[in-house]
């Protein structure tokens, strides 16, 4: 017991007599500790956010061509669509008895760069978001009707764009905000989504008529072109779309589509399941988290480096210090331990700070990754890392300390005693 | 606490060499033999240079001998081992040096503490007794680069107090000091030992300090390197 309040005294006090390396070396040690926090949860949180959920979906059904491209557009709705797939294949989908549910996007439009997809008023019914929830619209609201020229907005696009019940909107072509001309139709914001902390979150929704009949919009879906007209019935054969979100019955009904689809015919791709297509995309990037893990790891090495430096140099002008304690009675072990504590205790002060640090970096890349995808992470979700990074910090300050430390121990003590006047 | 007969420091065939630069080793130190008291108080005289702090150091067993035997309250020290050592020396002396030997950075109060933490375990009011004892009662909390010389002085005599030693030691404690500052820093300290039955031995060549002894022995009396070497 007086022998911790002993080492407590001594390592407080050497601390505070070097407040300046002390200071310097725990801002190094936090910027280490923090810069491995961000890594790896950042890592985890958005490997998790893009390869998890999928808003209850299992599989996407769209043009022939790159799963990953489908899967970005549709689920995601990042990229462009990599084409239309004829309607006939929706409802050849939806009649499969494999299929629980079937539900057409169509994309192309935007609104002040947010994305305008038409779907059927079925997909807010029909599935939660994520796990639990489910498309919500906030009170006051209401989902739009498929027959009119109605939007529902998600909550991040709505918060973005100042849309809420009752406002009116004109759609621009494109996905993306620059240059696209305004379409002619005015939409009403009939309803405004709870928040699902999903990509969803940045859709604007409306009825896939709407996307059919707007301004300049040529279907295909015949092979031949053809423009809708107002107070006109679309053909069947014309309408097209740009994707189909699938929910199977059993994983069974996904291999043998991925089957049949894939394999067996020509006419369109199914992304499924969209972990391995977007793990696959992950795998692609994955060099670039070596180099990250590595510049971290390299930092941390630094800093228990840099405290083991700056012990090592002040223990010739504490040799005095450390010989008064001895003769006191301290012995050399003590002399000893008291220098390992405090390159720990200065290698623990880093890995608290290092919290901080790891807050900064991480809100910053959450709030980027937010505003670019709506992906939301959370900065207190348990992470691995968030444990063993702290006692991976102090452990290294403690080995840091071990040289200086060494020096300490033997110190002698009569030679260093001298009278110095 | 001892009985007034008990031996306090017994020393026998003391010897310490030191090997120069040039490799040739020279006898600093070679004592037949010494012993104190419990409670006795005894000055050695000795001029600089003649061996008189390494006397000290091997009795504090700051340093090690060559051979020959310290017992520190019947604690043979060249039989322990180092770590039992310290254990001795923390628990049984107290030591003020010439330079005084504060810890910088802790304040007055701290460098008294230092002087029990690491034998009997620290005792704050006892701390604080002693500090007022010595006239720094309004100096506690001040750091030793905040205090005069004499102040300083005082704290070193109340860290080698601090505790409570069977053996007192001191090396020119007053040797900073002008002649009536150090008249009276030795009268406290000789108070201060018999308030608490220690055992003191001051080694100096201050004729003022000197004259308040009734025992007093030359180091070149009890040294035979220090004849030697004036011989």
């Amino acid at each position: 017991m007086s022998l911790l309040r002993a080492l407590t005294l001594v390592v407080r006090r050497s601390l505070r007599q070097h407040a300046v390396s002390t200071t310097i070396t725990a801002l190094m040690a936090a910027l280490a500790a923090g810069l491995v926090l961000s890594v790896f949860s950042i890592q985890a949180q958005t490997f998790a956010a893009f390869t998890g959920g999928a808003g209850g979906y299992d599989a996407v059904l769209g043009a022939r061509g790159s799963q990953l491209q489908l899967v970005l557009n549709a689920v995601f709705h990042l990229e462009t669509s990599p084409g239309n797939i004829p309607w006939s294949l929706y409802e050849e989908l939806a009649e499969d008895d494999r299929v629980a549910l079937a539900i057409p996007y169509t994309t192309g439009d935007n609104y002040e760069g947010f994305r305008i997809v038409g779907t059927t008023d079925a997909m807010f019914d029909a599935l939660g978001h994520g796990d639990a929830a489910r498309f919500e619209v906030e009170p006051g609201g209401r989902v739009f009707d498929p027959e009119r020229g109605e939007a529902v907005v998600g909550s991040f696009a709505a918060r973005r764009t100042g849309l809420a019940v009752g406002s009116t909107f004109h759609p621009s072509h494109g996905v993306a905000a620059h240059g696209a001309a305004a379409h002619q139709e005015e939409y009403v914001v009939t309803g405004v989504l709870e928040p699902t902390n999903t990509p969803a979150d940045r859709v604007i929704w409306i009825p896939i008529e709407g996307i059919y009949r707007m301004g300049g919009h040529v279907l295909r879906g015949s092979g031949e072109a053809f423009e809708a007209h107002p107070h006109e019935e679309i053909p069947q054969a014309h309408k097209e779309v740009s994707a189909v979100m699938l929910k199977f019955r059993s994983p069974m009904a996904g291999f043998a589509l991925d089957q049949e689809f894939n394999r067996e015919r020509t006419d369109a791709t199914l992304a499924f399941p969209f972990g391995r297509v977007m793990a696959e995309f992950f795998d692609k990037l994955g060099w670039a988290d070596r180099v990250l893990r590595f510049i971290a790891y390299l930092v941390v090495v630094v800093s228990a480096g840099a405290i083991l430096a700056s012990l090592y140099n002040t223990i010739n002008e504490r040799r005095r210090e450390i010989a008064i304690l001895r003769s006191l009675g301290a012995s050399p072990r003590l002399v000893f331990l008291a220098v390992v504590l405090e390159s720990s205790a200065i290698a623990f002060v880093g890995a608290m700070l290092g919290f901080v640090v790891h807050a900064v970096l991480f809100l910053v890349a959450a709030a980027i990754l937010r505003e670019r995808t709506g992906v939301v992470l959370e900065l207190w979700a348990f992470h691995p890392a968030l444990v063993w990074t702290p006692l991976t910090m102090v452990s290294l300050g403690a080995i840091a300390g071990f040289i200086p430390a060494m020096k300490a121990y033997a110190t002698d003590v009569a030679s260093h005693l001298v009278p110095h006047s | 606490m001892a009985a007034p007969t008990t031996t306090v420091l017994e020393v026998r065939s003391l010897l310490k060499r030191f090997r120069g630069p040039s490799g040739a080793s020279t006898t600093v130190v070679d004592v037949p033999a010494f012993s104190l008291a419990a409670g006795e108080q005894v000055a050695i005289r000795g001029a600089s240079g003649s061996g008189k702090t390494t006397f000290l150091n091997l009795i504090a067993g700051i340093s090690t001998p060559d051979a020959g035997v310290v017992e520190i309250a019947g604690h043979d020290l060249t039989a322990l081992r180092p770590s039992q050592r310290d254990r001795v020396r923390a628990r049984h002396v107290g030591y003020v040096f010439q330079t005084f030997n504060l810890l910088q950075g802790y304040t007055a109060l701290e460098n008294v503490l230092a002087g029990m933490m690491f034998g009997r375990g620290t005792d704050e009011p006892f701390a604080r007794d002693l500090l007022c004892r010595v006239g720094l009662a309004d100096r506690l909390h001040h750091q030793p680069k905040a205090l005069s010389v004499g102040q300083q002085q005082r704290v070193a005599v109340a860290r080698a107090l601090a505790g409570r030693p069977d053996l007192v030691l001191a090396d020119e404690p007053t040797g900073n000091l002008d002649a009536r500052r150090a008249s009276e820093a030795m009268a406290m300290i000789r108070t201060l030992c018999r308030a608490q039955d220690a055992a003191l031995l001051v080694v100096s060549h201050s004729p003022a300090i000197l004259r308040r002894f009734d025992t007093v022995l030359d180091f070149a009396q009890l040294n035979r390197a220090a004849r030697e070497v004036a011989a």
